[in-house]
């Protein structure tokens, strides 16, 4: 038996039975990236392991190659000490690796039932297998407390429940090993309570779970061994016991984390952005954001805490001038944006407001354009950049490229193309786009999602900057330690409502948790805003 | 362009021009075993294919002339493709305008030709363009497939030039449906009339001065797309729509606008051919330039230079064609149809069979720092 | 106008022939966007179809082997189809517009090469067409009256293609919603990424599925060439592989209400000979042009009308590549 590869001497309980899962020595290459780089992990049967890193640190990428989704480049696979050589998805399954992906792979228009039953159908006719797999998975539903209705369609199932579906599928397939690719993204604290309720049953009956997660308190709470992933490579492997958050982190970013951002005191001084009464549909038509209300001064950071989906992208949408609002009323600097959204984005630009969005490939550049055309997206009518028909190209080409050198854009060549900088950089670009004009209100959307570590603070003293210099900031995140870092107030939306209001300072992690699971705070705040009704 | 960390791409020139030769060798291949089997030799039609195109002053002049008609019709395409319209729609847009023209022509044809002309121009694109703006109307505000909605309005437009054609437009005791001929206001110049008048023989071709005006529109069209904010605007909503109305640009009237002017370039097809060879209304005179307009925006890459290449290409082939048809009986016309399809089909849907592998010879492997995965 | 009973009985008769390739058609499309393939083409394999079928029916004086021939040149269009755009990822509008604008050419091309007619081929005899089938007691009830003319004249007499037409939305029906390959293809069509982590080929599904289509849509042609009539003639398809697509959109994706659709354009241009020249009160004599164009007229404005609320398979055009 040979020690763990890094030879840090964390060791798991080896025993006689042989790990569940065993890799040697995993070598991936997508192109130029080494997605993973002699990896090698040693997994005991009847455990939960996590496997933890930042995003980019090669965990998914491990694990579809385990699930057989890819084939790794080098390296060897053991289930159960047998040498194994994973050719697909359908090997994976015979050789009992089930996965619950990060995105379910669940097809919205069928059934429960036709779901589960999709690829291991018993015969050509669909009906024997329906029935076959009905008995089958109330055999499984009692056995593991899952419960979930056969006939139900899986497309109007609440999320939790799409996720149970998904542990059945790899369940039903016989799975022993049951890999987690990032569970929680999308569950409320009290859902994720449920989850590991659940895996904790799976464990009880000697099935052997992997986590995947950035999670640290997940990884905490949850797991008997944990495997650190940091660019590639496996950089520990350790008891869960006898480790803590603090040495997680370090592990995972490769020196200390300064988990909170230093800024200086608040000084707010008027609203600069009203919202009242404000509905927002989605759409489809339903309803998103519900009689919202709220208020951003000039020198502050709102902070919008809350699991993706509750409203908060509608909510920023229609302050954008992206998406028309229902009712309610919008003050820009005591200006009514009015309600047409013929012009949307246009009148808000205009009344000085900036807009970074949430997702910057689908909406905040145009991938396929030079650098210098995403940066004038949104201002392409500026008269600085047109002359009465034709456009002031060379302008242009010279004001984004002084952007990116304050942006600290690498490399700051504005005739590049737009997709071929990293991540972090075309988030730079954004800003640089839109703090650049000096709005007197700064939207902003999941800044630093997919950003690697340096651009995540030089982002976040920007925006500090920003509010040091009496500009309005709100800030919408899903990564609860980046809103409590930055925010003078943070406000939490569940289910299209404000349910709490916090001043920065006295955050609490668990009440935040409980509000953004839907429980209303239990006495308003003594802060100068709204009161929470 | 290279910087740090970040990925290599393959040159310009590569992309642009190579890929798309290396295509039309391939049509051009599998055009060339089709040849074979109809009992040919394939290097002796394109040598007489060659010839018929380019070997003699009026082929030439022909070539050139047909080659302002796919200028035209690939622009067209272009234009649409630049906001990710398919437009198919090009046959009838050509019609419309060879309509409008001709409207002009009959109108006012005995007024000075300067006048009448440009009348005539600005009538065709304009019903051209009416011609395209209903499938785009229809497209931005009731969600209609545009390629199917275009298509159909292909057959419409034949059928109303049919009726209009028989029905009102014929000179009375004619047994073809045209209109009469025009008087010469409406004549636009042929371009071996005006050597002749300082001394070049240049032969007797249909070749007139919307050649001219087909090279202006190339240089316009490449004003309007990349240098103006309309012709930004459209590009961005047929590259990424959400992030266009991030940008607050409205995707409705930019379709509307990118079909309207794809209409309209199509239109002036009918000033080539009306005003300019014609010189009366008739019927069928689009006769395939619509559907070759794919070809030649598809192998152009929609850029003004790569179209003029596709389009003098498909004026050869055309001009050579009708000369090897002459020639080389087993082989009919229709075959320069089969080789377009060819080409669509190997510029436009078999790209990715061979432009990685072709790029990739031209780009290294360069470290870069590892790229962040979401 | 005669008795409205045969009246009756002749429009739904033609309306029945007309609308036979429409189905198949459609139907053909039905099978390849559900998978999620857009596919234009289906212009170009009833043309190519039609061309092979007519060809091979001449030479052979079988009508099954013509079938066999149109079949197997669809098949095979659907082929380059599913390969430029499956298997390469290339664009599906343009790959279906490419095979349509091919086929319309190589036709006349090969027409004239191997039968020197023009553009069309010779007629094939009486033997190598599809024949009438005559279902039992068709002659004995014919002089019933209603219902006897309606056995004899409008369900019995047609060909077999047309019964098969008929059949097609039980069929499509059972082989979509009943059939382990139905759910499949179904899951294909709105979540290739789920079919894929099963363990499904996902280019496999979609091969299968254009296989399908080819098939389809070589019966259509073939009956367009050698059961309708006794020839091909150059583009003799007509738009009508875009009116399937219509008829498709449509009609939702699903077999009934397609197959609505196509009844309603088949009705339309049965309609057509029966309105020649009629003197309509109020608007007078209809022009011929005007009618020729109402299937299209038609076809645009229930794009216009309806296609808000028409949901396409979620993956439907979209190729499918693997994500990091």
């Amino acid at each position: 038996m040979t020690a763990s590869e890094d030879g840090r001497g964390a060791s798991l309980s080896s025993g006689a039975a042989p790990p569940a899962l065993e890799l040697i020595g995993i070598e991936k290459w997508f192109g130029t990236v080494h997605a993973n780089s002699n990896v090698s992990v040693r997994i005991a049967p009847g455990t939960i392991h996590g496997i933890i890193g930042e995003n980019g640190a090669g965990k998914s990428t491990l694990m579809s190659i385990v699930y057989g989704y890819y084939q790794a480049d080098n390296g060897e696979i053991l289930v159960n000490g047998q040498s194994t050589n994973i050719k697909g998805p359908q090997h994976a399954i015979a050789s009992g690796i089930g996965m619950v992906h990060q995105h379910f792979m669940l097809v919205d228009t069928f059934t429960v039932l036709e779901n589960i039953v999709l690829g291991v159908e018993s015969g050509r006719m669909l009906a024997p297998s329906l029935a076959a797999a009905r008995g089958e998975l109330e055999r499984l539903e009692r056995d593991y407390n899952l419960e979930v209705d056969p006939d139900a369609i899986v497309g109007e199932l609440p999320v939790g429940v799409q996720q149970r579906v998904e542990i059945l599928k790899a369940l039903y397939r016989g799975a022993d090993i049951l890999i987690l690719d990032e569970p929680t993204g999308v569950l409320t604290p009290q859902e994720v309570d449920h989850l590991f309720r659940i895996l904790a049953a799976l464990r009880e009956q000697g099935k052997t779970i992997i986590l995947i997660t950035h999670k640290l308190r997940e990884i905490m709470a949850l797991t008997d061994d944990v495997t650190v992933m940091r660019g590639g490579e496996v950089v520990a492997q350790v008891k869960t016991a006898e480790t803590s958050r603090e040495k997680l982190a370090a592990l995972m970013v490769g020196r200390t984390v300064l988990l909170r951002v230093e800024k200086g005191e608040a000084h707010p001084g008027t609203a600069l952005l009203e919202v009242e009464d404000l509905s927002v549909n989605d759409r489809s038509g339903l309803p998103r954001v519900k009689n919202v209300s709220f208020s951003v001064r000039s020198g502050e950071i709102v902070g919008i805490a809350g699991v993706a989906g509750n409203g908060q992208s509608e909510l920023l949408e229609a302050l954008a001038g992206i998406l028309q609002p229902q009712s309610g009323h919008i003050r820009i600097k005591g200006e009514e944006i009015s309600g047409t959204t013929a012009r949307g984005a246009r009148n808000v630009r205009a009344a000085g407001v900036g807009h970074v969005p949430e997702d910057r490939q689908r909406m905040g550049l145009i991938t396929s354009f030079e650098a210098n055309e995403s940066g004038i997206l949104g201002y392409h009518r500026d008269r600085k950049y047109n002359s009465a028909i034709l456009m002031k190209h060379a302008a242009a080409v010279a004001d984004v490229g002084r952007q990116m050198k304050e942006y600290d854009v690498r490399p700051p060549l504005p005739r590049l193309r737009t997709g071929a900088f990293s991540g972090g950089n075309q988030q730079k670009i954004v800003l640089g786009r839109e703090m650049d004009r000096d709005p007197d209100v700064l939207l902003v959307g999941q800044p630093t999602r997919g950003v690697d570590i340096g651009a995540i603070e030089f982002i976040h003293r920007r925006l500090i900057a920003m509010r040091d210099s009496g500009k309005a900031v709100l800030l919408v995140s899903v990564e609860l330690d980046e809103i409590m870092s930055l925010s003078d107030r943070i406000l939490v939306m569940f289910n299209g409502e404000i349910v709490g209001e916090v001043v920065g300072s006295d955050a609490d992690e668990q009440a935040l948790g409980l509000m953004m699971a839907g429980e209303r705070q239990a006495q308003p705040q003594a802060a100068e805003g709204r009161e929470i009704s | 362009m290279k910087g740090l960390g970040a990925p290599i791409e393959a040159p310009r020139w590569v992309t642009h021009a190579l890929v798309p030769l290396i295509n039309l060798a391939l049509a051009l291949f599998v055009s060339g075993l089709l040849i074979l089997a109809l009992g040919e030799d394939p290097f002796e039609a394109i040598s007489i294919l060659a010839h018929g195109a380019f070997g003699y002053p009026e082929a030439i002049g022909y070539t050139l002339y047909y080659t302002t008609n796919f200028i035209f019709t690939g622009l067209a395409v272009a234009m649409a493709f630049h906001c990710y319209l398919f437009n198919i729609g090009g046959e009838g847009q050509a019609y419309l305008g060879g309509l409008g023209a001709g409207l002009v022509a009959l109108a006012i044809g005995d007024w000075p030709a300067p006048i009448v002309l440009i009348a005539g121009i600005l009538a065709a694109a304009l019903f051209g363009g009416i011609w395209g703006f209903i499938p785009g109307w229809l497209q931005a505000k009731r969600g209609s497939h545009i390629v199917i909605t275009t298509i159909m309005f292909n057959f419409i437009a034949a059928i109303l030039m049919t009726y209009l054609m028989v029905d009102i437009f014929i000179e009375p005791g004619q047994q073809a449906a045209e209109s009469r001929k025009f008087e010469s206001g409406a004549f636009l110049p042929r371009v071996h009339d005006i050597l002749a008048a300082i001394g070049i023989d240049a032969g007797h071709s249909n070749l007139n001065l919307s050649f001219v005006l087909a090279l202006i529109c190339s240089v316009l069209f490449w004003f309007f797309v990349w240098r103006t904010r309309w012709g930004y605007e459209i590009r961005t909503i047929g590259q990424n729509e959400s992030a266009g109305v991030y940008g607050g640009i409205l995707p409705s009237r930019t379709i509307m606008v990118a079909m309207c002017i794809s209409g309209g370039l199509a239109g002036l097809v009918g000033v080539n051919e009306i005003l300019g060879v014609h010189h009366r209304l008739l019927l069928e005179f689009t006769a395939g330039f619509g559907f070759a307009g794919i070809a030649v925006a598809l192998m152009g890459r929609n850029h003004p230079i790569g179209i003029f290449f596709a389009a003098l290409l498909f004026g050869a082939l055309y001009q050579g064609g009708n000369d090897l048809a002459f020639d080389m009986p087993s082989i009919k016309r229709e075959m320069v149809v089969v080789i377009q399809g060819l080409v669509i089909l190997f510029s436009g849907a078999l790209e990715n069979m061979f432009r990685p592998r072709i790029e990739a010879l031209f780009t290294r492997r360069a470290r870069s720092e590892p790229v962040a995965a979401e | 106008m005669g008795d409205p009973v045969t009246f009756f009985v002749l429009m739904i008769d033609a309306m029945l022939r007309v609308s036979t390739p429409l189905i198949l058609a459609s139907f053909a499309g039905m099978f390849a966007e559900r998978s999620g393939v857009v596919d234009i083409g289906l212009e170009g394999k009833m043309l190519g179809a039609a061309f092979a079928a007519a060809s091979v029916a001449l030479v052979s004086d079988s009508a099954w082997l013509g079938l066999l021939a149109g079949v197997g040149v669809s098949v095979g269009l659907a082929m380059i189809h599913a390969f430029a755009c499956v298997t390469h990822n290339g664009n599906q509008v343009v790959s279906g517009m490419a095979l349509n604008i091919m086929v319309s050419g190589l036709g006349p091309v090969l027409a004239y090469s191997w039968f020197n007619q023009g553009s069309q081929t010779p007629m094939i005899s009486e033997a190598a067409r599809f024949r009438p089938v005559h279902l039992p007691f068709a002659n004995r009830l014919a002089d019933v009256p209603v219902i006897g003319e309606i056995y004899s004249e409008l369900i019995s007499g047609h060909n077999i293609i047309v019964y098969i037409a008929m059949g097609m939305v039980p069929l499509a029906g059972w082989f979509i919603y009943r059939t382990r390959f139905g759910l499949r293809l179904r899951a294909v069509g709105e979540n290739p990424e789920a079919v894929d982590t099963a363990g499904i080929s996902v280019s496999g599904m979609r091969y299968r599925a254009m296989i399908v289509c080819g098939i389809l849509c070589g019966v259509a042609g073939t009956y367009l060439s050698i059961a309708m009539n006794t020839f091909f003639v150059r583009d003799m398809t007509a738009g009508m592989g875009y009116l399937a697509l219509a008829a498709l959109i449509f009609g939702k994706w699903k077999p009934l209400p397609t197959l609505l659709a196509c009844f309603l354009f088949a009705f339309v241009q049965a309609l057509e000979a029966r309105l020649q020249g009629v003197d309509i009160p109020g608007i007078g004599i209809v022009p011929v042009q005007a009618i020729q164009a109402l299937p299209y007229v038609l076809t645009v404005l229930l794009l216009a009308g309806f296609v808000g609320k028409a949901i396409p398979p979620k993956a439907s055009g979209i190729p499918y590549v693997k994500e990091k």
